[in-house]
């Protein structure tokens, strides 16, 4: 039998001024059930909250309703406030006769017969409440980092650094990510090289990381504190633990011109065995199977094999699978370059000489197919002129994508002063939209860059590029003279937009995470949980998220680390138990739960006899990922499953005490 | 075309007083996080609107049963709505996509019932709006008012 406290707050005169606090008390009294009705001033404060835990003593209270403020307010408060008198805190409901009686409306009347009507139906709601309880998901405490630029090194790093084990997976053969390509980083000029290397080599040697290059997360399962991961580890073809990285096999190597060097976004060749540059970590080549012409021609050339003085080479390597539990991930997946063959116009790929920003940074490396010294790609020669067209592809809702790519504005304005620098008396032109330049520092570069390196700025765009006598002429408008304009360059660099890395939304899907519609993962909260995916336990860092810079991505990193620090200081993670919850007896395996589930929190379970035969299977619901939203509830056909908290028989007893 | 029948019938019946439209009892089934918090703005800004309407909670629109809105209607509520996120705001990334095709595909079957479909009414009100909470339950509330008393009668008959 039911035993209900019903306790209606006065809130000062916020509630009493407009409800008749007294009425909906004596309106309560009468409900069968309620044993216990009081009105009180205040009853947050310390004496309501008391004489609110000595009635649930003194009454022995199965449930209690308090008509008092929204419980987006007070809710935790008085839930905290029944646990410590040993009542389930579910089974404390709250009738919101505040914001959405006391506030809002004027007639005292009226408003209390509404205050009485909200209070009757938190009434019905709490004689039917459960006890629930908080879901504790064990966690093991090691995380898994995708992607190995900066902000997954970061992120890596201070996950280590507070103790807890790391995995690393990266893709390509070295971690690095996009910033090892980059040349000098704006606004301080200091070269990225300098600065990033010895975190990569931080990140290598950190005896809490463990590293995974030239590898890619096969498949993810599970929840918070428990995902199963299985990492792919490709072939490399070398015995990393023997390797010493001395470089005699793709010195060795026949192949050595016709295989474009991804790292200099095919400004220069590179061997079949190869590290992708020369500060590789780890240094351990990598043989490309696709083109090795031992693998080619039968096992013929091992050119690389015989060079090599510890015998590390095995041609019989296979790709291997690892299976680990991590209890976080970060997914910190980086970006690619967009394909600019659409702009016709500009002539990407037709001209040589028209060449991409990530490009020009390789031209301007020191580490780079040129070593430093700008030349162009068709025939050599230092150019004296260059037109950088930024906006290609970014800001263009019709061919390209419509958002700002926010790092171009600012590389583009550190070519045009590198170049500058570099060769002296040449001469650059910006072709511009608008100039965003809005961190610490940023404006005065760009400024630097037009007033003292002498870049001329244009605003407007480029209509036309075509190849005369050796230059490229560009036409384009200069909108703010009103000019038409032409130029007789010798190199054009395009600042072409990004976009997520190629198979993010494959890897979102896998991890259960949402994207936006461009394939940048997408938030919990865009202002309020910028770090947390909308899946629990997996943290989001770096470009994956969309463009940012530098010193950005290094925070976002940080920031998921952080998050994940704090979530590994307890040995549980505790869940809100207002989840869904399957009836096994009635469900019938029809799985339409499992279809509308945001959160990928149904599986299939199979109900075995004692001597291990199927009798069923049904729908079983994770708690480690379920949020309680309820949209399996109203799939189900055959009733069979409800959401804690809001049952069925709740809602239509709500209902029922609103009838008229 | 039948339920436009009734609908007709019902507009004659009018002319007499309705079955207590003048002061219709609404609920609203609402999700929490956008237009609950809405509600709660509109009361924390202090705006006035009226007191017909009795809000039931959920956590998502996506949890709104479309039985909750006949059993509503049963109980005699002479209006129902059903308010949650925006598009693309939903708490729980596509509850209130499933709510707004449960919801398209309902009302057909709730004018076949004999429901006037004017009774009914689905809205997107964010945490942030708590002006469009006031004039939806108003102008929603003044639109119930003016609509001929009887048409729920299918619900009400004891």
């Amino acid at each position: 039998m039911a035993r209900i406290g019903v306790f209606v707050c006065w809130c000062g005169s916020n509630i009493a001024g407009t409800v008749d606090v007294e009425k909906v008390r004596e309106e309560a009294a009468k409900i069968p059930g309620v044993v216990s009705a009081l009105d009180y001033k205040y009853m947050c404060s310390d004496p309501g909250q008391n004489s609110l835990r000595n009635i649930i003593k003194e009454k022995n209270l199965t449930g209690i309703v308090l008509a008092a403020c929204s419980p987006h307010m007070h809710e935790n408060t008085f839930r905290k406030a029944a646990a410590k008198e040993g009542l389930n805190p579910y089974f404390v409901e709250i009738a919101n006769i505040r914001e959405q009686v006391s506030w809002v409306h004027e007639d005292k009347e009226r408003a209390t017969a509404k205050a009485v009507d909200l209070m009757k139906m938190m009434v019905e709601k709490v004689k039917r409440d459960r006890p629930i309880e908080d879901v504790r998901v064990p966690l093991n405490k090691k995380a898994l980092v995708i992607g190995g630029g900066i902000s997954g090194i970061q992120a890596a790093l201070d996950i280590a650094n507070g103790g807890v084990e790391v995995l690393l997976v990266e893709k390509e053969p070295s971690i690095g990510g996009r910033m090892i390509q980059l040349d000098e980083t704006f606004p301080t000029l200091d070269c990225s090289s300098c600065i990033m290397t010895p975190k990569m080599v931080e990140a290598n040697q950190h005896p809490n990381i463990k590293l995974y290059t030239y590898s890619e997360v096969e498949d993810i399962s599970g929840y918070i504190g428990n995902f199963k991961i299985k990492i792919k580890k490709k072939a490399r073809s070398v015995v990393e633990k023997d390797c010493t990285g001395c470089g005699e096999c793709w010195n060795a190597c026949p192949m050595h011109k016709n295989v474009k060097s991804e790292f200099n976004v095919n400004l220069s060749e590179r061997t079949a065995i190869y590290v992708p540059f020369p500060q590789a970590v780890p240094l351990v080549p990598v043989l490309d199977r696709s083109v090795c012409l031992h693998y080619k021609k039968g096992g013929k050339c091992q050119k690389c094999f015989d060079a090599c003085g510890p015998k590390c080479i095995d041609f019989s390597l296979q790709d291997e699978i690892i299976e680990e539990t991590v209890g976080a991930i970060v997914a910190s997946t980086g970006y690619d370059l967009m394909d600019t063959s659409m702009y016709g116009e500009y002539g990407y790929g037709k001209y040589k000489d028209v060449i991409s920003g990530l490009q020009f940074e390789r031209l301007l490396s020191a580490s780079g197919p040129t070593e430093g010294v700008i030349k162009r790609p068709s025939d050599g020669k230092t150019p004296q002129t260059i037109v950088f067209v930024q906006c290609v592809g970014s800001r263009d809702p019709e061919k390209g994508v419509p958002y700002c790519s926010k790092v171009c504005c600012m590389y583009t304005a550190k070519h045009a002063k590198l170049f500058a620098h570099k060769v002296h008396g040449s001469q650059s032109y910006v072709f511009y939209i608008d100039i965003r330049s809005t961190s610490k520092g940023y404006e005065e570069f760009v400024r630097g860059t037009m007033e003292q390196d002498g870049a001329i700025y244009l605003r407007g765009r480029v209509s036309k590029i075509y190849e005369d006598e050796g230059k490229l002429i560009v036409k384009g408008a200069d909108t703010l003279s009103g000019n038409q304009v032409e130029i007789a360059a010798d190199m054009v660099v395009l600042a072409t937009g990004v976009i997520p890395k190629k198979g993010s939304d494959k890897l979102a899907q896998m991890l259960g995470i949402s994207y936006d519609k461009y394939g940048f993962f997408t938030e919990s909260h865009p202002k309020l949980r910028p770090a947390e995916s909308s899946t629990a336990g997996i943290f989001l860092a770096g470009m994956a998220q969309g463009p940012r810079d530098i010193p950005e991505s290094v925070v976002s990193g940080s920031a998921a680390a952080s998050k994940i620090l704090g979530l590994f200081s307890k040995n549980e993670y505790e869940v809100e138990g207002t989840i869904a919850n399957v009836n096994e007896a009635t469900c019938v395996a029809c799985f339409y739960c499992q279809r509308v589930c945001a959160y990928n929190a149904i599986s299939k379970k199979e109900i075995k006899d004692r001597s291990g035969k199927l009798i069923k299977v049904v729908a079983n619901v994770n708690p480690g990922l379920c949020t309680g939203c309820g949209a399996c509830v109203n799939a189900c056909f055959s009733k069979s499953i409800d959401v804690k908290g809001f049952m069925d028989d709740q809602i239509y007893a709500e209902i029922k005490a609103l009838a008229v | 075309m039948e339920d436009k029948d009734v609908r007709k019938e019902n507009h004659t019946d009018s002319k007499i007083a309705g079955d207590g439209s003048a002061d219709p009892r609404i609920i609203a089934f609402v999700c929490n996080w956008c237009t609950y918090s809405g509600a709660d703005l509109a009361g924390t800004s202090r705006m006035k609107y009226s007191d017909n309407v009795r809000v039931i909670k959920l956590p998502c629109t996506g949890r709104i049963d479309p039985l909750f809105i006949v059993e509503a209607f049963k109980k005699g509520a002479k209006g129902v709505l059903v308010s949650g996120c925006h598009p693309g705001d939903c708490h729980y990334t596509s509850g209130n996509y499933h709510s707004r095709r449960k919801y398209a595909t309902f009302r057909d079957l709730l004018g076949y019932l004999g429901v006037d479909l004017d009774r009914v009414e689905f809205s997107w009100v964010s945490a942030s709006e708590g002006n469009k909470w006031v004039s939806i339950i108003n102008e929603f509330t003044d639109k119930i008012k003016s609509l001929p008393g009887k048409s729920t009668d299918i619900f009400t008959k004891k």
